[in-house]
């Protein structure tokens, strides 16, 4: 499904990403951990199609295709879904408004006609269930007020409501108290398929408890030094990373 | 970010699309503006003695009179001797059917999207339709006269219903108000006219649809409006015009009367041609529009959503006489290309316990300058006064300006007056964001920019709000960055 060979990207001339090298097939959820400042959320944004960074060398391949060569909105209506560590608030658009355009377009995409008003409502009602997220949320502006919680609980609302391909969650878990947490494990777990795939960006290895990986990779200074099992992950809770990255530390 | 521009100048350069011109046989006057000139609109629209009297003495005061220098506008130099002041469609329609409607004017307010009869039926609303200088045709006559209410032609109100005419006519906006009130008042050749009576609550929109169509024309309408004791009525008003080089000169006065405990809300959506992505041509609209609220507990709503147009002046004002007496002003202003835009209100508190609000929404993309020009006045017998104002500035690109600038005169101690502004742009996280969720560049301006303006959207009519967005967006395509 996605493969990415020797991925190089830069912002304001400063190199991130280093040669990432990374795939991932149908039905599969990765992990990719990592300290602070490895180019986590930096490969992520690339993966999307952010326009702070550009690409400098390699190749992305995604369902037989140049991701590189598609725009972002392109990659999203394919079924690529970013959930944003720190989404953004759009005033005065409501969630609903919102939600009926990017569905509509994922559609369009799949050769599907837009959903009716009725259809519509029931549809958002039944995967707001799905991440325990009040429908009442809905009439309300994109992440506007809502709290630390309910943004991140959006960001899984939205990826069930666009039944992604490909799904890269930035770092959903940080902030997240354990309830939450927990729900919106559940609401990723509930979305898996052999269909699809997911790739968690994460920090701590708690949502590892929730979530099972079939693979876990630790990104180091823009590049994926180590991959392994769910154990790996374990094992980095104990240990750290020092272990790891000591041999980089020159680079 | 380049790429952005690029989409962001497709967008904005969006062609107008109200552009085309009717070929229609005109009756015009020649150009220029005399004594005779003034005469002649008034006999070829066969008018009472006191009208001509009160043309005349507007024209004379126009005549030591200058223009209004003041606004942040670049306005170059206006021959008023090179405009045509009366240009009437040949075939004079007959109001009574519209079978005898020149069939290609109501072609023209076809393509315009505004079927004067059984689709206004069923949207239930009442048209009153002004091409060039003349009241095309007004629907639902009947239907409101069972109601006691009076709404036609401006020409027809002097004629039919003169006693109430020359109670109200420029009891809001006399003519020695401004410039263009004086020129308007010498030389306005129609308009509409409406009369809601004591304690009848409309039970229709009423609707002023207003076409520039000939070459060289300046438009000159009149509005007069007035609410009795207990009345409601809600009013809208649209416009467009030709695509044409030359600019073409609107300037229209509207006066509303809002007698005790009546209530008004007038609702406009501009759309006159803005002039072409490089600032040729468009139309200036130079406007006197106000209101006063003159007994207790009367309410008076302005709501405009303003696109069009290469220069605005426009400051639409509630006078709160009366005690208790509510004044707002809600308004979307966009300017794109070379537009300019110098909008905004007067809120004036005479009476005790008077309340305002002012929520202006101003959008600024291209190279357009957009500022927002408010006062609100506290006399000193308007105790308990409350006004509360919020202008808001949305900048799309590097090379638009949005001004503000805030009057406040406040000599009642009791009152309470408050201000807000904030000026934002669209960030690139915001369209990043709505781009990942599969929604174009172009598409999430429109989405972002409508957000923006939802407040004063929500304040129009429910298929008037449906046409300002789409508006909004089509104005705006190609413009983000």
């Amino acid at each position: 499904m996605l493969k990415v060979k020797n991925l190089h990207a830069t912002v304001d001339g400063k190199e991130i990403l280093r040669g990432i090298d990374f795939e991932v097939k149908a039905g599969e959820v990765h992990a990719i951990m990592g300290p602070n400042g490895s180019g986590k959320s930096t490969f992520a944004s690339v993966l999307a199609g952010n326009e702070k960074f550009t690409v400098t060398e390699g190749t992305v391949e995604y369902g037989g295709e140049d991701l590189l060569e598609l725009s972002i909105e392109e990659r999203a209506r394919k079924g690529l879904f970013l959930g944003f560590q720190y989404p953004v608030e759009i005033p005065g658009v409501s969630m609903a408004n919102f939600m009926k355009l990017a569905v509509a377009e994922r559609r369009k995409a799949q050769g599907l006609e837009p959903l009716t008003a009725g259809g519509m409502l029931k549809y958002m009602r039944e995967k707001a269930a799905v991440v325990e997220l009040d429908a009442k949320l809905m009439s309300r502006a994109v992440n506007e007020g809502f709290s630390g919680g309910e943004k991140k609980k959006n960001e899984i609302f939205q990826m069930a409501m666009l039944e992604p391909k490909l799904a890269v969650l930035d770092e959903t878990d940080s902030g997240l108290d354990i309830d939450a947490l927990r729900i919106v494990a559940t609401g990723v777990n509930r979305l898996r398929s052999e269909q699809n795939a997911t790739v968690l960006i994460t920090h701590y290895q708690r949502l590892l408890d929730y979530i099972q990986p079939d693979f876990v990779h630790v990104l180091y200074k823009g590049r994926i030094i180590y991959s392994g099992d769910k154990s790996l992950a374990l094992k980095l809770e104990k240990e750290g990373y020092d272990w790891l990255i000591a041999d980089y530390k020159e680079d | 970010m380049a790429e952005q521009d690029k989409i962001l100048s497709d967008i904005t350069a969006k062609e107008y699309e109200y552009g085309f011109v009717t070929d229609i046989e005109t009756h015009t006057l020649p150009k220029g503006l005399s004594e005779d000139v003034v005469r002649q609109i008034s006999a070829l629209k066969g008018e009472p003695e006191w009208m001509l009297e009160y043309r005349l003495k507007a024209y004379r005061k126009w005549l030591t009179m200058e223009l209004p220098q003041w606004a942040h506008l670049n306005i170059p130099p206006i021959d008023f001797q090179d405009i045509i002041y009366f240009a009437a469609p040949k075939k004079q329609p007959d109001k009574k059917s519209m079978d005898e409607v020149d069939p290609k004017l109501r072609e023209t307010f076809d393509k315009l999207g505004i079927p004067l009869e059984e689709q206004m039926a069923l949207a239930g609303v009442a048209v009153d339709a002004v091409m060039d200088s003349v009241s095309v045709k007004t629907t639902f006559r009947e239907t409101l006269a069972e109601k006691g209410i009076i709404f036609c032609s401006m020409s027809e109100a002097i004629r039919e219903y003169p006693d109430l005419v020359r109670k109200y006519l420029g009891s809001v906006v006399p003519y020695t108000d401004n410039f263009y009130s004086a020129l308007n008042a010498a030389v306005f050749s129609d308009g509409s006219f409406c009369y809601i009576p004591k304690g009848v609550r409309c039970p229709m929109e009423l609707s002023t649809y207003f076409r520039i169509n000939a070459a060289g024309t300046g438009q000159f309408e009149r509005t007069l409006i007035v609410a009795d004791e207990g009345a409601y009525v809600s009013y809208l008003e649209g416009c467009t015009a030709p695509m044409r080089d030359e600019n073409q000169l609107h300037a229209a006065v509207v006066e509303i009367v809002v007698e005790k405990d009546a209530e008004v809300k007038y609702s406009t959506v501009q759309n006159w041609y803005p002039g072409d992505k490089d600032g040729k041509g468009g139309v200036y609209n130079f406007v006197t529009k106000r209101g006063i609220c003159r007994g207790d507990n009367a309410r008076l709503s302005w709501t405009q959503v303003e696109t069009g147009s290469a220069i605005t002046w426009k400051y639409p004002s509630c006078v709160l006489l009366g005690d208790n007496s509510v004044g707002e002003f809600y308004s979307v202003a966009l300017t794109n290309n070379y537009q300019q835009a110098d909008t905004g209100t007067k809120m004036i508190h005479l009476g005790r316990n008077t309340r305002s609000r002012i929520v202006s929404k101003g959008i600024s993309a291209g190279r357009s300058q957009n500022s927002y020009r408010g006062l609100v006045k506290v006399a000193a017998g308007a105790e308990g006064a409350r006004n509360f104002s919020q202008c808001d500035s949305l900048l799309l690109g590097d090379k638009c300006g949005a001004h503000t600038f805030p009057y406040i005169d406040c000599h009642n101690t009791s009152a309470v007056v408050e201000h807000e502004a904030t000026t934002s742009k669209i960030s690139d996280d915001q369209l990043f964001y709505c781009n990942q969720r599969g929604i174009g560049t172009e598409e999430a301006v429109g989405l972002i920019v409508n957000g923006y303006a939802k407040e004063v959207l929500a304040k129009l009519p429910m298929e008037f709000a449906v046409e300002a967005q789409k508006l909004l967006a089509i104005s705006l395509e190609g413009s983000v960055g």
